[in-house]
Protein backbone atom coordinates (compact mmCIF):
# COMPACT_ATOMS: atom_id res chain seq x y z
CA UNK A 1 0.00 0.00 0.00
CA UNK A 2 2.42 2.72 0.88
CA UNK A 3 4.53 1.77 -2.21
CA UNK A 4 1.67 2.59 -4.23
CA UNK A 5 0.99 5.75 -2.58
CA UNK A 6 4.51 6.73 -3.38
CA UNK A 7 4.24 6.09 -7.03
CA UNK A 8 0.75 8.18 -7.15
CA UNK A 9 2.53 11.15 -5.20
CA UNK A 10 5.47 11.96 -7.29
CA UNK A 11 6.11 12.36 -10.96
CA UNK A 12 7.91 10.11 -13.26
CA UNK A 13 9.68 12.56 -15.12
CA UNK A 14 11.60 10.77 -17.67
CA UNK A 15 8.06 9.35 -18.50
CA UNK A 16 6.66 12.71 -18.40
CA UNK A 17 9.70 13.79 -20.94
CA UNK A 18 9.32 10.45 -23.48
CA UNK A 19 5.57 12.33 -24.28
CA UNK A 20 7.21 15.53 -25.72
CA UNK A 21 8.72 15.19 -29.02
CA UNK A 22 11.26 17.88 -29.22
CA UNK A 23 13.20 17.46 -26.23
CA UNK A 24 14.91 14.57 -28.09
CA UNK A 25 16.56 17.02 -29.99
CA UNK A 26 19.61 18.33 -30.53
CA UNK A 27 20.69 22.15 -30.11
CA UNK A 28 24.56 23.09 -31.31
CA UNK A 29 25.26 19.63 -30.99
CA UNK A 30 23.95 19.44 -27.38
CA UNK A 31 21.22 17.70 -25.82
CA UNK A 32 18.22 20.44 -25.31
CA UNK A 33 17.59 22.17 -22.39
CA UNK A 34 14.70 23.69 -22.68
CA UNK A 35 14.19 26.16 -19.60
CA UNK A 36 12.03 29.13 -21.75
CA UNK A 37 8.73 27.61 -20.13
CA UNK A 38 7.54 30.89 -19.16
CA UNK A 39 7.69 31.95 -22.56
CA UNK A 40 5.83 29.21 -24.15
CA UNK A 41 5.68 25.13 -23.32
CA UNK A 42 6.97 22.66 -25.24
CA UNK A 43 3.66 20.24 -26.46
CA UNK A 44 3.39 16.60 -25.42
CA UNK A 45 2.45 13.97 -28.37
CA UNK A 46 -1.24 14.20 -27.91
CA UNK A 47 -1.62 17.96 -28.52
CA UNK A 48 0.13 17.31 -31.52
CA UNK A 49 -1.86 14.33 -32.64
CA UNK A 50 -5.20 16.32 -31.67
CA UNK A 51 -4.10 18.92 -34.28
CA UNK A 52 -2.83 16.28 -36.88
CA UNK A 53 -6.34 14.37 -36.25
CA UNK A 54 -8.67 17.30 -36.65
CA UNK A 55 -6.92 17.95 -39.95
CA UNK A 56 -6.51 14.66 -41.23
CA UNK A 57 -9.99 13.60 -40.55
CA UNK A 58 -12.63 16.07 -39.66
CA UNK A 59 -11.28 19.53 -40.33
CA UNK A 60 -14.51 21.84 -41.22
CA UNK A 61 -15.87 25.47 -40.15
CA UNK A 62 -17.94 24.93 -37.38
CA UNK A 63 -21.26 25.79 -36.49
CA UNK A 64 -22.97 26.24 -39.53
CA UNK A 65 -22.44 23.14 -41.56
CA UNK A 66 -25.22 20.62 -41.39
CA UNK A 67 -22.96 17.77 -42.82
CA UNK A 68 -20.74 15.24 -39.74
CA UNK A 69 -17.61 16.96 -40.44
CA UNK A 70 -19.19 20.40 -39.21
CA UNK A 71 -20.79 18.49 -36.96
CA UNK A 72 -17.51 16.96 -35.32
CA UNK A 73 -15.60 19.78 -35.44
CA UNK A 74 -18.45 21.88 -33.55
CA UNK A 75 -18.34 19.21 -31.03
CA UNK A 76 -14.86 18.81 -30.06
CA UNK A 77 -14.43 22.54 -30.80
CA UNK A 78 -17.22 23.20 -28.07
CA UNK A 79 -15.90 20.31 -25.89
CA UNK A 80 -12.85 22.47 -25.22
CA UNK A 81 -15.40 25.11 -23.90
CA UNK A 82 -16.48 22.83 -21.35
CA UNK A 83 -13.01 21.61 -20.08
CA UNK A 84 -11.99 25.36 -19.99
CA UNK A 85 -15.18 25.97 -18.04
CA UNK A 86 -14.09 23.05 -15.61
CA UNK A 87 -10.34 23.92 -15.59
CA UNK A 88 -11.23 27.40 -13.92
CA UNK A 89 -14.73 26.38 -12.34
CA UNK A 90 -16.15 29.30 -14.31
CA UNK A 91 -20.13 29.48 -13.55
CA UNK A 92 -20.99 28.41 -17.14
CA UNK A 93 -19.80 27.64 -20.68
CA UNK A 94 -21.10 30.85 -22.12
CA UNK A 95 -18.34 32.70 -20.12
CA UNK A 96 -15.69 31.16 -21.62
CA UNK A 97 -15.03 33.47 -24.81
CA UNK A 98 -12.15 32.24 -27.33
CA UNK A 99 -9.41 34.59 -28.22
CA UNK A 100 -5.81 34.74 -29.76
CA UNK A 101 -4.33 34.62 -26.41
CA UNK A 102 -3.88 36.78 -23.04
CA UNK A 103 -2.91 40.09 -25.30
CA UNK A 104 -6.11 40.06 -27.02
CA UNK A 105 -7.86 39.07 -23.93
CA UNK A 106 -7.03 42.16 -21.95
CA UNK A 107 -7.60 44.43 -25.54
CA UNK A 108 -10.97 43.01 -25.59
CA UNK A 109 -11.35 44.45 -22.28
CA UNK A 110 -10.13 47.22 -22.79
CA UNK A 111 -12.08 48.22 -25.89
CA UNK A 112 -15.06 46.92 -24.82
CA UNK A 113 -16.06 47.22 -20.81
CA UNK A 114 -13.13 49.66 -20.75
CA UNK A 115 -14.29 52.62 -23.61
CA UNK A 116 -18.06 52.33 -22.19
CA UNK A 117 -17.37 52.36 -18.65
CA UNK A 118 -14.18 54.43 -17.97
CA UNK A 119 -14.59 58.01 -17.84
CA UNK A 120 -12.27 61.67 -17.38
CA UNK A 121 -11.27 61.73 -14.18
CA UNK A 122 -11.30 57.77 -13.43
CA UNK A 123 -8.48 55.94 -11.95
CA UNK A 124 -6.92 52.39 -13.01
CA UNK A 125 -4.56 50.58 -10.99
CA UNK A 126 -2.29 48.10 -12.15
CA UNK A 127 1.19 47.12 -10.36
CA UNK A 128 5.27 47.92 -11.48
CA UNK A 129 4.93 43.88 -12.12
CA UNK A 130 2.89 44.14 -15.51
CA UNK A 131 3.81 42.81 -18.48
CA UNK A 132 3.56 44.98 -21.09
CA UNK A 133 0.08 43.72 -22.00
CA UNK A 134 -1.22 44.66 -19.12
CA UNK A 135 -0.01 48.34 -19.54
CA UNK A 136 -0.56 49.20 -23.12
CA UNK A 137 -4.14 48.69 -23.24
CA UNK A 138 -4.98 50.91 -20.86
CA UNK A 139 -2.40 53.57 -21.13
CA UNK A 140 -4.36 54.01 -24.61
CA UNK A 141 -7.75 53.93 -23.00
CA UNK A 142 -6.51 56.60 -20.55
CA UNK A 143 -5.08 58.60 -23.20
CA UNK A 144 -8.30 58.21 -24.92
CA UNK A 145 -10.54 58.86 -22.20
CA UNK A 146 -8.83 61.18 -19.52
CA UNK A 147 -8.79 58.54 -17.08
CA UNK A 148 -5.85 57.96 -15.43
CA UNK A 149 -3.16 54.90 -14.21
CA UNK A 150 -2.29 54.31 -11.39
CA UNK A 151 0.68 51.95 -10.44
CA UNK A 152 1.02 49.77 -7.07
CA UNK A 153 4.72 50.01 -6.03
CA UNK A 154 6.52 46.71 -5.04
CA UNK A 155 9.37 45.61 -2.61
CA UNK A 156 12.92 45.09 -3.05
CA UNK A 157 12.30 41.27 -2.91
CA UNK A 158 9.11 41.44 -5.61
CA UNK A 159 6.29 41.71 -3.68
CA UNK A 160 3.66 44.12 -4.13
CA UNK A 161 3.24 46.39 -1.02
CA UNK A 162 -0.03 45.79 -0.29
CA UNK A 163 -0.40 48.49 2.41
CA UNK A 164 0.32 51.18 -0.72
CA UNK A 165 -2.12 49.25 -2.57
CA UNK A 166 -5.06 50.16 -0.34
CA UNK A 167 -4.35 53.70 0.04
CA UNK A 168 -4.43 53.60 -3.87
CA UNK A 169 -7.91 51.99 -3.72
CA UNK A 170 -10.25 54.70 -4.09
CA UNK A 171 -14.22 55.25 -4.81
CA UNK A 172 -12.67 56.42 -8.13
CA UNK A 173 -11.28 53.44 -9.08
CA UNK A 174 -12.71 52.04 -11.38
CA UNK A 175 -10.58 48.85 -12.27
CA UNK A 176 -7.94 47.27 -10.69
CA UNK A 177 -5.68 44.90 -13.62
CA UNK A 178 -3.24 42.63 -11.77
CA UNK A 179 -1.09 39.94 -13.32
CA UNK A 180 -1.54 36.24 -11.14
CA UNK A 181 2.20 35.46 -10.97
CA UNK A 182 4.84 37.86 -12.85
CA UNK A 183 6.46 36.59 -15.82
CA UNK A 184 9.61 38.26 -14.93
CA UNK A 185 10.37 37.64 -11.02
CA UNK A 186 7.61 34.37 -10.55
CA UNK A 187 5.94 35.86 -7.70
CA UNK A 188 2.62 34.78 -6.90
CA UNK A 189 0.44 37.70 -6.31
CA UNK A 190 -2.14 37.61 -3.43
CA UNK A 191 -5.04 38.41 -5.60
CA UNK A 192 -8.26 37.35 -3.80
CA UNK A 193 -6.88 39.45 -1.15
CA UNK A 194 -7.18 42.19 -4.25
CA UNK A 195 -10.32 41.68 -5.42
CA UNK A 196 -12.03 42.04 -1.85
CA UNK A 197 -10.78 45.56 -1.74
CA UNK A 198 -11.61 46.11 -5.15
CA UNK A 199 -14.76 45.06 -4.92
CA UNK A 200 -15.56 46.87 -1.78
CA UNK A 201 -14.73 49.98 -3.20
CA UNK A 202 -16.89 49.18 -5.98
CA UNK A 203 -14.25 48.91 -8.92
CA UNK A 204 -13.68 45.78 -11.41
CA UNK A 205 -10.80 43.29 -11.52
CA UNK A 206 -9.34 41.56 -14.15
CA UNK A 207 -6.62 38.88 -13.53
CA UNK A 208 -4.32 38.30 -16.13
CA UNK A 209 -3.70 34.53 -15.72
CA UNK A 210 -0.82 33.91 -18.63
CA UNK A 211 1.52 32.53 -16.20
CA UNK A 212 -0.48 31.68 -13.15
CA UNK A 213 -2.94 29.30 -15.34
CA UNK A 214 -0.55 26.90 -15.75
CA UNK A 215 1.10 26.79 -12.15
CA UNK A 216 -2.00 27.65 -9.61
CA UNK A 217 -5.32 25.94 -9.16
CA UNK A 218 -7.55 28.60 -10.66
CA UNK A 219 -10.95 28.94 -9.22
CA UNK A 220 -12.56 31.85 -10.83
CA UNK A 221 -15.68 32.05 -8.58
CA UNK A 222 -13.37 31.60 -5.20
CA UNK A 223 -11.54 33.95 -6.14
CA UNK A 224 -14.06 36.11 -7.47
CA UNK A 225 -12.29 38.20 -10.46
CA UNK A 226 -14.38 40.19 -12.65
CA UNK A 227 -12.15 38.92 -15.74
CA UNK A 228 -9.64 36.30 -16.23
CA UNK A 229 -7.14 35.67 -18.91
CA UNK A 230 -5.01 33.16 -20.13
CA UNK A 231 -3.03 31.78 -22.95
CA UNK A 232 -3.38 28.12 -24.47
CA UNK A 233 0.56 28.05 -25.12
CA UNK A 234 1.63 28.26 -21.79
CA UNK A 235 0.37 25.22 -20.65
CA UNK A 236 1.19 22.77 -23.15
CA UNK A 237 -1.51 23.64 -25.85
CA UNK A 238 -1.08 25.01 -28.94
CA UNK A 239 -0.25 28.92 -29.49
CA UNK A 240 -2.95 31.52 -31.17
CA UNK A 241 -5.53 30.26 -29.05
CA UNK A 242 -6.47 32.47 -25.42
CA UNK A 243 -9.28 32.51 -23.31
CA UNK A 244 -11.80 35.19 -21.82
CA UNK A 245 -13.40 34.39 -18.61
CA UNK A 246 -15.97 37.47 -17.37
CA UNK A 247 -18.85 37.51 -14.98
CA UNK A 248 -22.02 36.98 -17.12
CA UNK A 249 -23.75 40.50 -16.15
CA UNK A 250 -20.15 41.89 -17.43
CA UNK A 251 -20.44 40.36 -21.16
CA UNK A 252 -23.87 40.90 -21.93
CA UNK A 253 -23.37 44.77 -20.89
CA UNK A 254 -20.60 45.11 -23.03
CA UNK A 255 -20.50 46.15 -26.67
CA UNK A 256 -18.73 43.90 -29.44
CA UNK A 257 -15.28 44.06 -30.04
CA UNK A 258 -14.32 45.05 -33.62
CA UNK A 259 -11.10 43.75 -34.92
CA UNK A 260 -10.26 46.81 -37.06
CA UNK A 261 -11.38 48.62 -40.45
CA UNK A 262 -10.91 45.98 -42.77
CA UNK A 263 -12.82 42.95 -40.73
CA UNK A 264 -15.98 45.01 -39.91
CA UNK A 265 -17.61 43.78 -42.79
CA UNK A 266 -16.82 40.00 -42.01
CA UNK A 267 -17.48 40.72 -38.09
CA UNK A 268 -20.94 42.68 -39.14
CA UNK A 269 -22.03 39.64 -41.28
CA UNK A 270 -20.97 37.29 -38.47
CA UNK A 271 -22.82 38.86 -36.00
CA UNK A 272 -26.34 38.56 -37.62
CA UNK A 273 -25.62 34.82 -36.99
CA UNK A 274 -23.88 34.90 -33.65
CA UNK A 275 -25.02 37.71 -30.99
CA UNK A 276 -25.35 35.65 -27.92
CA UNK A 277 -22.50 34.50 -25.16
CA UNK A 278 -20.35 33.88 -26.30
CA UNK A 279 -20.14 33.70 -30.10
CA UNK A 280 -20.77 37.54 -29.42
CA UNK A 281 -17.34 37.90 -29.16
CA UNK A 282 -15.92 35.09 -31.55
CA UNK A 283 -16.63 37.09 -34.67
CA UNK A 284 -14.77 34.93 -37.86
CA UNK A 285 -14.13 31.74 -38.45
CA UNK A 286 -12.26 31.09 -34.78
CA UNK A 287 -8.75 28.80 -34.94
CA UNK A 288 -10.80 25.52 -34.39
CA UNK A 289 -7.90 23.02 -34.36
CA UNK A 290 -5.73 25.01 -32.08
CA UNK A 291 -9.07 25.49 -30.19
CA UNK A 292 -9.53 21.57 -29.96
CA UNK A 293 -6.08 20.66 -29.38
CA UNK A 294 -6.70 22.89 -26.06
CA UNK A 295 -8.47 20.59 -24.78
CA UNK A 296 -5.82 17.82 -24.85
CA UNK A 297 -3.87 19.83 -23.43
CA UNK A 298 -5.98 20.61 -20.50
CA UNK A 299 -6.58 16.77 -20.00
CA UNK A 300 -3.00 15.77 -20.00
CA UNK A 301 -2.69 18.77 -17.17
CA UNK A 302 -5.26 16.96 -15.20
CA UNK A 303 -3.89 13.15 -15.79
CA UNK A 304 -0.53 14.34 -14.89
CA UNK A 305 -1.86 16.03 -11.68
CA UNK A 306 -1.82 19.47 -11.03
CA UNK A 307 -0.72 18.82 -7.39
CA UNK A 308 2.20 16.57 -8.76
CA UNK A 309 3.35 19.29 -11.40
CA UNK A 310 3.57 21.72 -8.74
CA UNK A 311 5.50 19.90 -5.95
CA UNK A 312 7.69 18.42 -8.60
CA UNK A 313 8.28 22.64 -10.09
CA UNK A 314 8.61 23.71 -6.60
CA UNK A 315 11.36 20.62 -6.14
CA UNK A 316 13.45 22.34 -9.10
CA UNK A 317 12.89 25.70 -8.05
CA UNK A 318 14.46 24.82 -4.80
CA UNK A 319 17.31 23.63 -6.27
CA UNK A 320 17.70 26.53 -8.73
CA UNK A 321 17.76 28.97 -6.26
CA UNK A 322 20.27 26.92 -3.96
CA UNK A 323 22.94 26.48 -6.97
CA UNK A 324 22.59 29.72 -8.40
CA UNK A 325 23.02 31.48 -5.24
CA UNK A 326 26.13 29.80 -4.91
CA UNK A 327 27.74 31.20 -7.89
CA UNK A 328 29.37 34.47 -7.16
CA UNK A 329 28.35 37.86 -8.54
CA UNK A 330 24.91 36.33 -9.16
CA UNK A 331 22.30 38.25 -7.53
CA UNK A 332 18.51 36.56 -7.82
CA UNK A 333 15.62 39.06 -9.07
CA UNK A 334 12.47 38.25 -7.30
CA UNK A 335 13.05 36.65 -3.84
CA UNK A 336 9.38 36.60 -3.28
CA UNK A 337 7.80 34.00 -0.68
CA UNK A 338 5.10 32.72 -2.67
CA UNK A 339 6.53 31.97 -6.37
CA UNK A 340 6.05 29.46 -8.93
CA UNK A 341 9.19 28.00 -11.08
CA UNK A 342 10.47 30.83 -12.76
CA UNK A 343 14.05 32.37 -11.64
CA UNK A 344 15.18 35.91 -12.54
CA UNK A 345 18.96 36.75 -12.68
CA UNK A 346 21.86 39.50 -13.23
CA UNK A 347 25.41 38.80 -13.38
CA UNK A 348 28.05 41.71 -11.65
CA UNK A 349 29.46 43.52 -14.66
CA UNK A 350 28.12 40.83 -17.59
CA UNK A 351 25.13 41.80 -19.87
CA UNK A 352 22.06 39.51 -20.11
CA UNK A 353 22.41 39.05 -23.80
CA UNK A 354 26.13 37.51 -23.62
CA UNK A 355 24.96 34.62 -21.20
CA UNK A 356 21.95 33.98 -23.01
CA UNK A 357 23.96 33.33 -26.81
CA UNK A 358 27.00 31.36 -24.88
CA UNK A 359 24.12 29.29 -23.24
CA UNK A 360 22.42 28.71 -26.56
CA UNK A 361 25.74 27.79 -27.54
CA UNK A 362 25.29 24.84 -25.15
CA UNK A 363 22.09 24.19 -26.15
CA UNK A 364 20.33 25.72 -23.19
CA UNK A 365 17.47 28.20 -23.82
CA UNK A 366 16.61 30.72 -21.35
CA UNK A 367 15.42 34.08 -21.93
CA UNK A 368 17.36 37.23 -21.38
CA UNK A 369 16.01 40.90 -21.99
CA UNK A 370 13.48 42.82 -20.33
CA UNK A 371 10.79 40.21 -20.36
CA UNK A 372 8.00 42.43 -22.22
CA UNK A 373 8.27 44.33 -18.45
CA UNK A 374 10.31 47.35 -19.03
CA UNK A 375 8.76 49.55 -15.99
CA UNK A 376 9.79 46.24 -13.76
CA UNK A 377 13.34 46.47 -14.70
CA UNK A 378 13.54 50.10 -13.86
CA UNK A 379 12.19 49.59 -10.77
CA UNK A 380 15.39 47.25 -9.89
CA UNK A 381 17.63 49.86 -11.92
CA UNK A 382 18.47 47.58 -14.77
CA UNK A 383 18.12 46.95 -18.11
CA UNK A 384 17.19 43.06 -18.27
CA UNK A 385 17.51 39.65 -16.40
CA UNK A 386 18.65 36.18 -17.85
CA UNK A 387 15.69 34.21 -16.82
CA UNK A 388 15.30 30.34 -16.18
CA UNK A 389 11.27 29.09 -15.81
CA UNK A 390 10.55 25.39 -15.33
CA UNK A 391 8.08 22.96 -16.63
CA UNK A 392 6.03 19.64 -15.44
CA UNK A 393 9.57 18.09 -17.86
CA UNK A 394 12.77 19.49 -16.42
CA UNK A 395 14.91 18.12 -14.39
CA UNK A 396 17.62 18.57 -11.93
CA UNK A 397 20.09 16.89 -14.16
CA UNK A 398 19.15 19.72 -16.73
CA UNK A 399 19.80 22.62 -13.82
CA UNK A 400 23.06 21.46 -13.14
CA UNK A 401 23.64 21.96 -17.15
CA UNK A 402 22.78 24.78 -16.24
CA UNK A 403 24.99 25.80 -13.81
CA UNK A 404 27.56 24.43 -15.64
CA UNK A 405 27.14 26.21 -18.43
CA UNK A 406 26.56 29.93 -16.33
CA UNK A 407 30.14 29.57 -14.99
CA UNK A 408 31.30 28.18 -18.21
CA UNK A 409 30.12 31.74 -19.53
CA UNK A 410 31.06 33.86 -16.69
CA UNK A 411 34.54 32.73 -16.75
CA UNK A 412 34.73 33.64 -20.85
CA UNK A 413 33.26 36.84 -19.96
CA UNK A 414 34.80 38.28 -17.44
CA UNK B 1 49.69 54.36 -49.41
CA UNK B 2 49.13 51.30 -50.76
CA UNK B 3 48.44 48.94 -48.03
CA UNK B 4 44.48 49.98 -48.77
CA UNK B 5 42.62 46.33 -48.44
CA UNK B 6 38.97 46.17 -50.47
CA UNK B 7 36.34 45.05 -48.36
CA UNK B 8 36.20 41.27 -50.23
CA UNK B 9 39.92 40.80 -48.70
CA UNK B 10 39.22 42.00 -45.14
CA UNK B 11 35.93 39.46 -45.20
CA UNK B 12 38.49 36.75 -46.78
CA UNK B 13 40.97 37.26 -44.00
CA UNK B 14 38.69 37.25 -41.00
CA UNK B 15 36.72 34.47 -42.89
CA UNK B 16 39.97 32.34 -42.78
CA UNK B 17 41.09 33.56 -39.09
CA UNK B 18 37.84 31.62 -38.67
CA UNK B 19 38.51 28.69 -40.21
CA UNK B 20 41.26 27.76 -37.37
CA UNK B 21 39.28 27.16 -34.81
CA UNK B 22 37.48 24.04 -34.20
CA UNK B 23 34.66 24.84 -31.33
CA UNK B 24 31.88 27.59 -31.53
CA UNK B 25 33.61 28.30 -27.92
CA UNK B 26 36.76 29.28 -29.49
CA UNK B 27 34.71 31.32 -32.15
CA UNK B 28 32.97 33.05 -28.97
CA UNK B 29 36.59 33.61 -27.00
CA UNK B 30 37.98 35.25 -29.98
CA UNK B 31 34.48 37.61 -30.25
CA UNK B 32 34.92 38.31 -26.86
CA UNK B 33 38.10 39.15 -27.03
CA UNK B 34 37.72 41.23 -29.81
CA UNK B 35 34.84 43.01 -27.99
CA UNK B 36 36.91 43.54 -24.72
CA UNK B 37 39.46 45.17 -26.92
CA UNK B 38 37.05 47.74 -28.65
CA UNK B 39 37.98 51.19 -27.74
CA UNK B 40 35.79 52.82 -25.87
CA UNK B 41 33.14 55.27 -27.24
CA UNK B 42 33.78 58.61 -25.24
CA UNK B 43 30.78 59.74 -23.31
CA UNK B 44 30.08 62.82 -25.94
CA UNK B 45 29.06 60.46 -28.21
CA UNK B 46 26.39 58.34 -26.27
CA UNK B 47 23.56 60.47 -27.00
CA UNK B 48 20.23 59.16 -28.34
CA UNK B 49 21.06 60.94 -31.76
CA UNK B 50 23.93 57.99 -32.07
CA UNK B 51 21.77 55.13 -30.57
CA UNK B 52 20.83 52.10 -32.63
CA UNK B 53 18.41 50.91 -30.27
CA UNK B 54 17.75 46.71 -30.15
CA UNK B 55 15.39 44.91 -28.02
CA UNK B 56 18.23 43.86 -25.38
CA UNK B 57 21.50 45.78 -26.20
CA UNK B 58 22.25 49.10 -27.21
CA UNK B 59 24.93 49.90 -29.66
CA UNK B 60 26.02 53.60 -30.19
CA UNK B 61 27.70 54.36 -33.86
CA UNK B 62 28.93 57.43 -34.98
CA UNK B 63 30.27 58.03 -38.56
CA UNK B 64 32.93 60.69 -39.57
CA UNK B 65 33.51 61.39 -43.85
CA UNK B 66 36.72 62.80 -44.92
CA UNK B 67 35.99 64.91 -47.82
CA UNK B 68 38.12 63.71 -50.96
CA UNK B 69 38.04 67.23 -52.02
CA UNK B 70 39.37 69.10 -49.08
CA UNK B 71 42.91 69.40 -48.09
CA UNK B 72 44.07 67.03 -45.20
CA UNK B 73 43.09 68.38 -41.88
CA UNK B 74 44.05 67.92 -38.37
CA UNK B 75 41.85 65.40 -38.57
CA UNK B 76 40.74 62.42 -35.93
CA UNK B 77 42.11 59.78 -37.77
CA UNK B 78 45.82 58.66 -37.74
CA UNK B 79 45.56 57.71 -41.60
CA UNK B 80 44.25 61.26 -42.43
CA UNK B 81 45.69 61.67 -45.75
CA UNK B 82 44.69 58.15 -47.38
CA UNK B 83 41.40 58.27 -45.60
CA UNK B 84 40.01 60.57 -47.42
CA UNK B 85 36.76 60.59 -49.81
CA UNK B 86 36.20 57.46 -46.62
CA UNK B 87 34.04 57.21 -44.00
CA UNK B 88 35.22 56.52 -40.36
CA UNK B 89 33.00 54.53 -37.78
CA UNK B 90 33.18 53.96 -34.33
CA UNK B 91 30.89 52.22 -32.26
CA UNK B 92 30.27 50.54 -29.15
CA UNK B 93 27.60 48.13 -27.00
CA UNK B 94 26.80 47.26 -23.87
CA UNK B 95 27.04 43.55 -24.77
CA UNK B 96 30.87 42.23 -25.45
CA UNK B 97 29.24 39.66 -27.66
CA UNK B 98 27.96 41.90 -30.15
CA UNK B 99 31.04 44.49 -29.16
CA UNK B 100 33.27 41.67 -30.75
CA UNK B 101 30.99 41.48 -33.80
CA UNK B 102 30.90 45.33 -33.99
CA UNK B 103 34.27 45.00 -34.06
CA UNK B 104 34.98 42.87 -36.72
CA UNK B 105 32.07 45.16 -38.76
CA UNK B 106 34.10 48.38 -38.22
CA UNK B 107 36.96 46.47 -39.59
CA UNK B 108 35.43 45.49 -42.65
CA UNK B 109 33.31 48.83 -43.43
CA UNK B 110 35.84 51.85 -41.76
CA UNK B 111 37.73 53.70 -43.98
CA UNK B 112 36.04 52.49 -47.17
CA UNK B 113 34.51 55.02 -49.88
CA UNK B 114 30.78 55.65 -49.57
CA UNK B 115 29.84 53.65 -52.88
CA UNK B 116 32.31 50.31 -51.33
CA UNK B 117 29.75 50.13 -48.27
CA UNK B 118 26.77 50.65 -50.01
CA UNK B 119 27.41 47.67 -52.02
CA UNK B 120 29.06 45.71 -49.62
CA UNK B 121 27.26 41.97 -49.25
CA UNK B 122 29.25 41.37 -45.62
CA UNK B 123 29.08 37.64 -46.54
CA UNK B 124 31.80 36.85 -43.86
CA UNK B 125 28.85 37.05 -41.22
CA UNK B 126 27.36 33.74 -42.35
CA UNK B 127 30.41 31.99 -43.53
CA UNK B 128 31.75 32.65 -39.82
CA UNK B 129 28.46 31.28 -38.74
CA UNK B 130 27.39 34.01 -36.89
CA UNK B 131 24.47 34.87 -39.18
CA UNK B 132 21.82 34.29 -36.96
CA UNK B 133 23.30 37.33 -34.56
CA UNK B 134 21.99 39.34 -37.69
CA UNK B 135 18.72 37.64 -37.74
CA UNK B 136 15.70 39.44 -36.86
CA UNK B 137 14.75 37.37 -33.53
CA UNK B 138 18.29 38.43 -32.00
CA UNK B 139 16.92 42.28 -31.51
CA UNK B 140 20.21 42.65 -30.72
CA UNK B 141 20.85 46.14 -32.40
CA UNK B 142 23.60 44.60 -35.07
CA UNK B 143 21.10 44.07 -37.65
CA UNK B 144 19.95 47.93 -37.27
CA UNK B 145 23.28 48.84 -36.91
CA UNK B 146 24.55 47.56 -40.21
CA UNK B 147 21.51 49.48 -41.79
CA UNK B 148 22.41 52.72 -40.18
CA UNK B 149 26.55 52.18 -41.53
CA UNK B 150 25.20 51.78 -44.60
CA UNK B 151 22.54 54.25 -44.59
CA UNK B 152 25.59 56.80 -43.28
CA UNK B 153 27.62 55.97 -46.73
CA UNK B 154 24.73 57.02 -48.58
CA UNK B 155 24.11 60.03 -47.20
CA UNK B 156 27.46 61.03 -47.78
CA UNK B 157 27.31 59.92 -51.16
CA UNK B 158 24.37 61.91 -51.96
CA UNK B 159 26.23 64.84 -49.87
CA UNK B 160 29.14 64.50 -51.63
CA UNK B 161 27.34 64.25 -55.35
CA UNK B 162 25.49 67.76 -54.56
CA UNK B 163 28.69 69.27 -53.62
CA UNK B 164 30.26 68.17 -56.65
CA UNK B 165 27.30 69.41 -58.84
CA UNK B 166 27.34 72.64 -56.86
CA UNK B 167 31.15 73.27 -57.33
Amino acid sequence: MIESVTIQNTLDVYAIRRQFPVLNREVKGKSLVYLDNAATSQKPQVVIDALVNYYSNYNANIHRGIHTLAEEATLAFENTRDAVQQFINAESREQIIFTRGTTEGINLVAYTWGRQNIKAGDEIIISTMEHHSNIVPWQILCEENGATLKIIPISDEGELLMNEYEKLVSPKTKLVSIVHVSNALGTVNPVKQMIDVAHKAGAVVLVDGAQSAVHLDIDVLEMDCDFFVFSSHKLYGPTGVGVLYGKKHLLESMPVFNGGGEMIKEVTFEKTTYNELPYKYEAGTPNIADTIALKTALDFIHKTGKEKIRRHEEELLAYVTVQLEQIPGLKIIGKAKEKVSVVSFVIDGIHPQDIGILLDNRGIAVRTGHHCAQPLMNRFGITGTVRASFAVYNTKEEIDELIIGLQKAIKMLS
Amino acid sequence: MSNHRTIDEIEKEIVEEFSLFDSWDDKYEYIIDLGKKLLPLGDKYKIDENRVRGCQSTVYLVADYKDARLPAHNGTDENDAVGQGKVFYKAESDAVIVKGLISMLIRVLSGQTPDEIIEAKLNFIREIGMMTHLAQTRSNGLLAMVKQMKNYALAYKIKNETLVKQS
